[in-house]
């Protein structure tokens, strides 16, 4: 398997670790406990298709990546500098 | 035997091996299934479950009978298929699967009862009584089941593994192989030819064929001349592509280094991942077996097998051959053995329309019903126009067709699709992205057309890489790969082999159906049939045929067979390789690691680190004497101890404090400069990540330390925290763990000791506890922190990393004329659980800050990481395991880390677990084993006794349940 | 008064030569990080410039001037080897002493580029990966900068406690490579 990354290009997966679903880019707001929290940190949709999911090139540029992907085909559709999206969607 | 002038091979390079300890002499070029059978060796296995006598069946990598062992002693290699081991001077080759000589194998005697040992026998025969199973039933079994074996001991030879990228990826080099590439390279792209074989050529080399009107192998000859003319194209010889993989990854085994008796540095074998923008498979076709009664005779091979003995080895492989076939492509066989002078005895036709291509008996619309010879073929009954013929052969060529060698287009779940015409499966389309299918593999069976479509797929990748595609003349060639009529089965009397190496004949295919495993998966695992190293190349197709006319259905509706990787066996060695021994991690060594083995200390891992666990002094005979003797003196003079292993990661930028107010769950915007500040760092789960010092040195300047092992996991969780959580915090992160080589001098004469170093001295006012700051050392400059891990008036000294040798060195001098000296981990281990200072022993990712006592140290006044998850319920209160520091009070004085904690007068079992002790050390100033642990409701059960077990280890004792602090525990030495 | 003596990353290990391939270590005289903070780039990049005589380089990429170089080595990090960074830079970013962090090799021959593919998954074919052109990524296990200075040259920068593991892995792959002459 092999990333784009958007700073060091294509590269193979071996540089790479996931972390899981770009949830948890999106911290809820508030400091108590509550089902936001428990959805945050705990749940998480299976999809069979296109998902987003985070992924670290700690062998590499060490950026915090979002890579848009399809689980049924492998392909991958879009990756992006996290710190980007997050600018973006704030 | 051997025919003069044909073939490949050196016959001026006469080259000796051994088989089964005899001597045998072949050729450069021969492989071991070549030399031996122009030796007139034919028999060369037994097979795997009724040790019938088995010779070799095919030329290439697919072969099931001829697996032998190569070499001797601890590199000794099984299952290698005798028709890919190349031979040369001093080969030492076996057979295997058999118990005394390969000629009287004694386990022969399974193939009397082959009623017996038919499909599901294991699982009906041996269910009970159930205890036989692991002491009798599977050892026996195992016994006589296995193929080769291996020496039990580790393999000395050298793997290698490696990465190769190219534009384009040309699988086979094969007619198609070779246009494809030629295409390629010509239309710009840098391409890697990876070839099985160590010829390049493929069938080219095994016909007596033309192209262009100038013979196959000559042909070959130009083209690779013209591909090397280009200097764009990598040849990979003996090179298997093994598997497909994601976005143009590709797995290649090269066998580098089997093929001669090369110099000790060179590699066996080498895994190579290849990166490849666009591949081109050009794998060709196998040719299938049929299934006849008694057809694994030693004799008994493929007719392709047969042609390519003649033409790449000068071997043939009978003095009076026979063939058996149901298609026009086969008559070749018959046509170019004449021609090399060799009888056949008869073609046997199974299509009555077949016509003889030359001056030979056919026997058109015939069958081979029953075979003769032990452990040779001898003769072959047919059945021609309703009677029975025999005929007297020692070399049966059979041919059922072709099956194109799709297997790599399934990698990715590809299905692939049955096509009529040529009674054979196809890729399915764009099975695997990027992977283009020419030729053979499609199903193209022609020269001409295989020429072509390699022409066709190197413009098709060509393209799809916005590339320009080369003007290319396609050769011509043969452009009829003749008429054929599939023929899975021949019925009558006799087992009729599918899976000649797991020993898979038609009637247990039939017996799976019977039994209700109709499905093609079903009926796989319970006949085991394509389960053996050939992985099913030769019988997958044959038995879903048999598979499909036992459930009265078609092909297609039964089902497709797919293959998984690797397409051939990869030794574990090549999959390993650089990750033995020491390749296994990079080892770390801190500055002070030589001076640390000078003084005899043994290392111990942490992390990548190796850190020195004690420093032996002449009298000391256990690592304890050494131990409690560090511990004494530092405690009584000063102890160095190298700590350059922490993390250090420096934080630097305007909104620096913010930043860690984000990370740690106490407060760090508010530390003054010069000052340091201890720090708990939470997961979001609430739980403790990791804890360590921060020291602010500027405004916007600090430096974080982390354990040893945590530091990048700790790296990670800032840079995503920083990038994905706050991007919006001008804030940089830098690991300076490297940079700095840090001391640990504790003890009440640390300050002594460095003020005779330090340029300008200190005392408690100008360095309080928790201080730090900028100094200069020996006219070196460095860092210098007030902090304590052991409890001690204590400091920390940081240089550059160049100077770590000599200051350690120096420190240790001056340490050791003030009564101290050198301590190792073990050492601060005790001095750190008498303070009770935790480590990940102890905050082991299920522990909170109130487990610690820390809850207080989540910050009220502002918002970070893991805060909310902390207020959850059942992270707090009386239900928890919580520190404390545990002594022994019962007869036995030891206490053990990992025992579990009970009510004095509980059985010692989970439902009575009140918790657990995650650290022990002795103490050598207070005389005993002190603990640190977590108990339920602990702090509000000081002076308690309760009972420690520990099941694994067998001790069971009482404990006090103590504070967890042993030492100083108003914290006056630290301080004073 | 004692001096400390100093000691290099791979002191008493190399240099190495193998079938025309050598490893040398290299002593930089110093190595500083620079991070541009939020927005400050372009200002840093044009005092780097005006200091050194090179700009802050675009990724994958390296500038030199005068045997100094800035090589980017991450995500908003540049390392400026050889010559030391004025403190003025600091305005502009985290300026961060590396001097003694990193074990800085020479590999240097013909055929260098089959060494590293023992070792690194990055593609160092010449057409692809050209002189300055630098990269990120794994020597081994070993997160590495890899750089080509020349037609057969490169240089590896790996964290100074992995120095013996690297030359350990290059030194195999350097034997594996020149073992394959008995191939020919």
């Amino acid at each position: 398997m092999r990333i784009r990354c958007p700073l060091c290009g294509d590269r193979d997966s071996r540089e790479f670790t996931c972390m899981g679903h770009e949830t948890y880019m999106h911290r809820p707001a508030g400091e108590g406990w509550g089902p936001a929290w428990d959805s945050y940190l705990h749940l998480r949709d299976n999809p069979a298709g296109v998902t987003r999911d985070l992924w670290y090139h700690g062998a590499g540029c060490t950026a915090w990546l979002l890579v848009e992907r399809d689980t049924t085909t492998h392909d991958i559709l879009r990756v992006e500098l996290a710190s980007d999206a997050k600018r973006g969607n704030a | 035997m051997r025919i003069e002038s044909k073939g490949r091979i050196d016959a001026d390079q006469p080259i000796s091996f051994n088989f089964d300890g005899h001597g045998y002499t072949g050729f450069k070029g021969d492989t071991l299934a070549s030399a031996l059978l122009a030796s007139g060796v034919k028999l060369m296995g037994r097979s795997f479950k009724y040790h019938r006598p088995r010779g070799v069946l095919t030329a290439g990598s697919e072969e099931p009978n001829a697996l032998v062992e190569i070499g001797r002693g601890a590199a000794q290699v099984p299952n290698v298929r005798a028709t890919m081991q190349e031979i040369y001077d001093g080969l030492e080759a076996c057979s295997q699967n058999r118990m005394g000589p390969l000629a009287h194998d004694l386990l022969s005697v399974n193939d009397l009862f082959p009623n017996f040992l038919s499909a599901g026998f294991y699982y009906k025969t041996f269910m009970w009584p159930r205890a036989f199973w692991e002491k009798l039933y599977e050892p026996l079994i195992r016994r006589a089941a296995g193929l080769g074996s291996l020496s039990g001991r580790d393999n000395p030879d050298p793997y290698e593994k490696a990465f190769a990228h190219c534009d384009i990826l040309v699988i086979g080099s094969g007619p198609t192989g070779l246009m494809a590439a030629l295409t390629a390279a010509l239309g710009g792209a840098d391409v890697i030819v990876a070839e099985e074989s160590a010829d390049f050529g493929g069938r080219l080399l095994s016909e007596a064929e033309d192209i262009d009107g100038q013979p196959g192998a000559d042909w070959v000859a130009d083209m690779l001349d013209a591909l090397r003319d280009t200097g764009r194209v990598r040849l990979m010889p003996r090179t298997t592509v093994t598997g497909a993989y994601d976005q143009g990854t590709y797995g290649a085994l090269e066998r580098v280094g089997l093929h001669l008796d090369g110099p000790a540095d060179l590699p066996k074998e080498c895994f190579w991942r290849i990166n490849a923008r666009q591949a081109v498979l050009a794998a060709g076709a196998l040719e299938r077996p049929i299934a006849f009664p008694m057809n694994d005779r030693p004799g008994i091979m493929m007719a392709s097998a047969v042609r390519s003995y003649l033409h790449r080895y000068g071997v043939a492989a009978g003095r009076k051959v026979t063939l058996f076939a149901s298609n026009d492509d086969a008559h070749r066989t018959a046509l170019d053995l004449i021609a090399s002078g060799i009888e056949i005895a008869g073609v046997v036709d199974s299509r009555p329309e077949a016509r003889a291509r030359g001056d030979y008996p056919l026997f058109a619309g015939a069958q081979v019903i029953t075979t003769k010879g032990r452990k040779a073929l001898s003769e072959i009954t047919i059945r021609h126009n309703g009677s029975d013929r025999k005929i007297a052969t020692d070399c049966l060529a059979m041919s059922g067709g072709w099956n194109p060698t799709l297997h790599l287009t399934c990698h990715m779940n590809g299905r692939p699709v049955w096509r009529e015409d040529i009674a054979g499966f196809v890729p399915a389309e764009d099975a695997v992205p990027g992977l283009i299918p020419a030729g053979a593999c499609q199903g193209t069976y022609s020269t001409a057309g295989c020429l072509a479509e390699g022409v066709a797929a190197a413009k098709k990748a060509l393209s799809a890489m916005g590339g320009n595609t080369p003007k290319i003349e396609v050769p011509i060639a043969r452009d009829s790969a003749g008429g054929s009529k599939p023929l899975w089965l021949v019925t009558g009397k006799g087992r009729a082999w599918l899976d000649f190496a797991n020993d898979v004949t038609s009637k247990d295919i039939k017996l799976a159906a019977q039994e209700a495993f109709a499905s093609v998966e079903h009926m796989k695992r319970y006949t085991t049939q394509g389960m053996a190293p050939d992985q099913g190349k030769n019988s997958n197709i044959g038995a879903l045929a048999i598979l499909a006319d036992a459930t009265g259905r078609a092909i297609p509706e039964t089902g497709t067979t797919t293959y998984r990787p690797p397409y051939v066996p990869v030794s574990i060695a090549a999959f390993g390789a650089g990750a033995q021994g020491k390749g296994f991690a990079p080892e770390r060594l801190t500055t002070s690691h030589e001076a640390s083995r000078e003084r005899g200390a043994p290392m111990i891992e942490a992390g990548l680190w190796y850190r020195p666990s004690y420093f032996p002094r002449p009298g000391e005979t256990t690592w304890r004497q050494s131990c409690d003797r560090e511990v004494l003196m530092t405690r009584n003079a000063v102890g160095v101890c190298d700590v350059s292993t922490l993390g250090k990661i420096d934080i630097q930028g305007p909104d620096a404090g913010v930043f860690l107010d984000v990370v740690y769950a106490n407060l760090f915007s508010t530390l003054q400069v010069g000052r340091v500040r201890y720090g708990l760092m939470l997961r979001e789960d609430g739980h403790i990540m990791d804890d360590g010092t921060t020291a602010r040195l500027g405004d916007n300047h600090y430096v974080m330390t982390t354990t040893t092992a945590a530091a990048g996991e700790v790296m990670k969780h800032l840079d995503f925290v920083q990038q994905c959580l706050r991007p919006d915090l001008n804030v940089r992160c830098i690991s300076v763990t490297e940079q700095w080589a840090q001391f640990a001098v504790a003890g009440p004469r640390s300050r002594e000791l460095l003020n005779g170093l330090l340029d300008r001295q200190i005392d408690s006012e100008s360095f309080p506890f928790m201080a730090c700051g900028a100094v200069s050392l020996m006219g070196v400059s460095g860092r210098l922190f007030r902090i304590s891990f052991s409890g001690e008036h204590a400091y920390e000294i940081a240089v550059p990393s160049r100077y770590g040798d000599a200051l350690f060195r120096q420190l240790l001098t001056q340490a050791e004329t003030m009564g101290g000296g050198a301590y190792g981990m073990e050492a601060l281990n005790v001095m750190r659980i008498e303070k009770g200072f935790v480590t990940h022993s102890d905050i082991d990712g299920r522990v909170v800050p109130f487990d610690i006592g820390m809850a207080r140290m989540v910050s009220a006044k502002k918002m970070c990481i893991g805060k909310p998850a902390t207020t959850r319920e059942g992270l707090k209160g009386a239900e928890r395991q919580q520190l404390v520091g545990l002594k022994p009070v019962g007869a036995v004085k030891e206490l053990t880390a990992g025992a579990h904690l009970f009510e004095a007068d509980a059985a010692p079992v989970r439902v009575n677990d009140l918790g657990h002790i995650s650290s022990v050390a002795f103490s050598p100033e207070l005389g005993h084993f002190i603990g640190l642990g977590f108990l339920k409701d602990g702090p509000n059960r000081v002076g308690e006794v309760v009972k420690m077990v520990d099941h694994l280890r067998k001790v069971e004792t009482r404990v006090e349940v103590c504070p967890p602090v042993f030492h100083d525990p108003e914290g006056e030495k630290l301080r004073g | 008064m004692v001096k400390l003596v100093e000691k290099t990353p791979a002191e008493g290990l190399l240099p190495l030569e193998i079938n025309g391939i050598s490893l040398t270590e290299l002593v930089p005289a110093a190595i500083t990080s620079l991070m541009p903070f939020d927005g400050q780039e372009a200002a840093a990049s044009a005092l780097l410039s005006s200091l050194l005589g090179m700009e802050c380089p675009h990724p994958n990429r390296s500038t030199g001037r005068d045997g100094a170089r800035a090589v980017w080595v991450g995500r908003g990090q540049i390392f400026v080897v050889g010559k030391a960074v004025d403190a003025s830079v600091a305005r502009h970013a985290a300026l961060t002493d590396q001097s003694d962090a990193w074990a800085v090799f020479s590999l240097q021959g013909h055929g260098v580029e089959d060494v590293l593919a023992r070792l690194t998954p990055l593609d160092l074919n010449r057409a692809v990966f050209k002189r300055g052109h630098a990269a990120r990524s794994l020597l081994g296990h070993m997160s590495a900068v890899i750089l080509r200075t020349g037609e057969n040259t490169f240089e590896i920068m790996v964290f100074r406690s992995m120095a013996r593991t690297a030359v350990h892995e290059l030194e195999t792959a350097m034997r594996a490579v020149a073992a394959r002459d008995a191939l020919r």
